[in-house]
């Protein structure tokens, strides 16, 4: 196997009060290196809990299914994230192999303690380097990443920078440590569109210079179309559809995909009216049966409500799982 | 211009940082002088980034801002005038059930311990504009059921709604008084984008029933573009250009317009690589740059930007922008001066 990192049939759920409530539903994929993968969806679709399970930071009610496997190859070694066990072993997905960039860049970083200090202290961790390389390093990094006078904001404080810096600051934690895998999860969603611009090219630069997986997180499709090779949609904790990002768009395969697009405001064509997608994603304590789409897709037919679609290759790379698409050929 | 809703003159608002510099108390101009009209009945668009001072412009035209110099009148449906600089008691208490605000985050700007119900009926509680309970329920319904809310879930509360079913309460509790002239800022911004297209369906639908007049403030030129027929772009508390979206998209003739236009990610993955970048961020309004506020961040600025401060123009029939080099951009197929630093 040359891939980076292998999922494959993932399942979570979380024991609460009011019984089983499941997560994530049989999701597998596979991540090369050098690779971004767009992940996408409404809030309660699972993106974010998927992610999360790849650094085991899931709370302590959460349950993996039996078939459930985890693999990631870095520097030779295959290291089966769910076999994990102990505070040690787990550091080697919390920031030694796997970096995590957040949402909120300003809840991410502890307000009383330095930028400078926080970068620091994680380098000596999981890289073993001495303060003074490690501060060395760090005022390298925040300087790569286009941070303005890099040595006096490293003995800042986070609510000292704006939100673009903050973030910027973020990635360069993030990469400072030289992960092989980093997990960013709606980067840019708290940004203005300027900025959100400047971080996105920044991280098309970083991946060529570094190499590392990516695992983009967003429900933005336009910024999947501009970040990402491949996208994969998820939906009620199921992956729906996956493939190239180009023929994902072009040329989608599932009604929750087409859905999504046509929600989204063409630039092209002002007159075009908005689409939503029909009604709100169900809780995840109602579960639909079938297809878990099937409640809010136009194209329902009886068996939606009963079966649960297989997952086909629509064409090479590309795979979809709707009844809708049967007896298409690869 | 009588058909004008929102009458805005030369508007400033001022905010006393508490600190004082030679002497001098120091103020941030969250609006640094505005003049513009809002028709009866449009629905208006407001775009900028953060810090541009949208939020302010919004509040001031709700007698929610202080008004330092300048002036806003807000004509109703009823021809009833309000000048928010000099507003009375009596006239304060009338404008509040004339004008209306929806808030931006509708996980946050609901009670959690109040039932749906009473959070859409308490401004005609504490305004009094019901004589009896009943009534009162009767047009809890009748709103609740125009903004499709199930009325069978009234006496829910709200953390048993989802974000979209959340705005929606959000906006019916707006409505509920019959304002005329509703401020909707960032209304769909926390909303994913399935859902907001939904809510911009609703606010569209409801703003032509029921002839209201839609200040539309958002970070979104797309979102701002496809629902609205008018647009404003404000930078550092000035308008630097307005026009109908059309128009807005196919010629820009302001350089931050056209930056912003550009930074909004493709759905072609073919796009990449092409749009023009804006370099840095939007200057702190409490130290701005003397003449255009835009010059720090423009990849056409020039020495007379610095000096002075180019006015709001007619570049065609309403469409306005403040650029001294504006013409320079009316070209079709313009290409801009190579950003610095930015490979284009």
């Amino acid at each position: 196997m040359s891939g980076l990192l292998s999922v494959r049939n993932l399942s979570l759920t979380f024991a609460t009060d009011e019984g089983p409530v499941t997560a994530i539903d049989d999701v597998s994929v596979e991540l090369a290196p050098g690779e971004v993968l767009g992940l996408v969806g409404e809030s309660g679709s699972g993106k974010s809990v998927l992610a999360k399970s790849l650094m085991r930071l899931n709370a302590g009610n959460a349950r993996y299914g039996a078939e459930s496997r985890m693999i990631l190859q870095a520097d030779g070694q295959e290291i089966d994230i769910l076999a994990l066990k102990g505070a040690k072993q787990l550091r080697q997905v919390r920031g030694d192999k796997i970096s995590m960039i957040f949402q909120e860049p300003m809840a991410s970083f502890a307000p009383a303690i330095t930028i400078g200090k926080q970068m620091v202290e994680q380098l000596m961790l999981h890289r073993g380097l001495t303060g003074a390389e490690a501060k060395m390093l760090s005022v390298e990094m925040l300087d790569r990443v286009g941070i303005s006078e890099a040595a006096k904001r490293f003995d800042q404080y986070a609510f000292e920078l704006s939100g673009g810096m903050r973030q910027r600051a973020m990635i360069a934690m993030a990469l400072s440590t030289k992960p092989k895998l980093l997990i960013a999860d709606e980067p840019t969603t708290a940004l203005d569109v300027t900025i959100q611009a400047q971080v996105i090219d920044l991280m098309k630069e970083i991946v060529g210079e570094f190499g590392m997986g990516i695992i983009f997180i967003t429900h933005d499709l336009g910024v999947i179309a501009q970040t990402a090779d491949r996208v994969a949609v998820m939906y009620l904790g199921r992956i729906v559809e996956e493939g190239p990002v180009r023929d994902v768009i072009r040329r989608p395969a599932h009604p929750y995909t087409q859905g999504l697009i046509n929600a989204l405001p063409k630039l092209g064509d002002l007159d075009a009216p908005l689409t939503p997608v029909p009604g709100d994603i169900p809780s995840p304590l109602e579960r639909p049966a079938g297809c878990v789409f099937h409640s809010r897709c136009p194209l329902a037919e009886p068996r939606c409500r009963v079966e649960v679609p297989l997952t086909r290759a629509m064409r090479p790379g590309h795979r979809a799982a709707c009844h809708l698409n049967e007896g298409v050929k690869a | 211009m009588s058909d004008a809703a929102i009458r805005i003159r030369d508007l400033e608002v001022h905010y006393p940082l508490g600190r004082r510099f030679l002497g001098k108390a120091e103020v941030l101009k969250a609006v640094a002088g505005i003049t513009l009209d809002i028709p009866h009945g449009s629905f208006f668009g407001l775009v900028g980034e953060s810090g541009s001072g949208k939020t302010t412009l919004g509040r001031a035209t709700l007698a929610a801002a202080p008004i330092s110099t300048g002036s806003v009148s807000v004509t109703d449906g009823q021809g009833d005038v309000f000048d928010l600089a000099h507003l009375d008691r009596d006239a304060a208490r009338r404008f509040r059930r004339r004008a209306q605000l929806i808030f931006q985050d509708p996980y946050a700007a609901l009670s959690p311990r109040m039932t749906v119900r009473d959070i859409i009926a308490e401004p005609l509680e504490v305004m009094k504009l019901c004589k009896n309970r009943d009534e009162v329920n009767e047009r809890v319904r009748a709103i609740a059921a125009k903004c499709r809310l199930n009325v069978e879930h009234l006496r829910r509360f709200p953390h048993a709604f989802s974000g979209g079913q959340r705005q929606r309460i959000s906006i019916a509790r707006a409505l509920v008084t019959n304002p005329d002239y509703i401020v909707a800022d960032e209304s769909v911004a926390a909303l994913d984008v399935s859902i907001q297209a939904d809510i911009l369906n609703l606010l569209k639908q409801l703003q032509r029933d029921l002839g209201l007049t839609f200040l539309f403030i958002s970070h979104d030129l797309s979102v701002v573009a496809h629902s609205c027929d008018h647009v404003a772009v404000m930078y550092l508390g000035r308008i630097v250009e307005t026009a109908p979206p059309r128009k807005l998209f196919a010629a820009p003739r302001h350089p931050y317009t056209r930056a912003l236009i550009s930074a909004i990610p493709s759905l072609d993955p073919d796009d990449r690589g092409r749009a023009e970048r804006l370099e840095g961020e939007i200057p702190s309004p409490t130290n701005p740059p003397s003449g255009c506020a835009f010059r720090t961040r423009c990849p056409m600025a020039r020495p007379l930007c610095a000096e002075e401060t180019p006015r709001l123009r007619q570049m065609a029939d309403g469409h306005r922008a403040a650029c001294h080099y504006a013409e320079e951009l009316a070209a079709p197929g313009a290409r801009a001066p190579q950003v610095q630093g930015v490979p284009g």
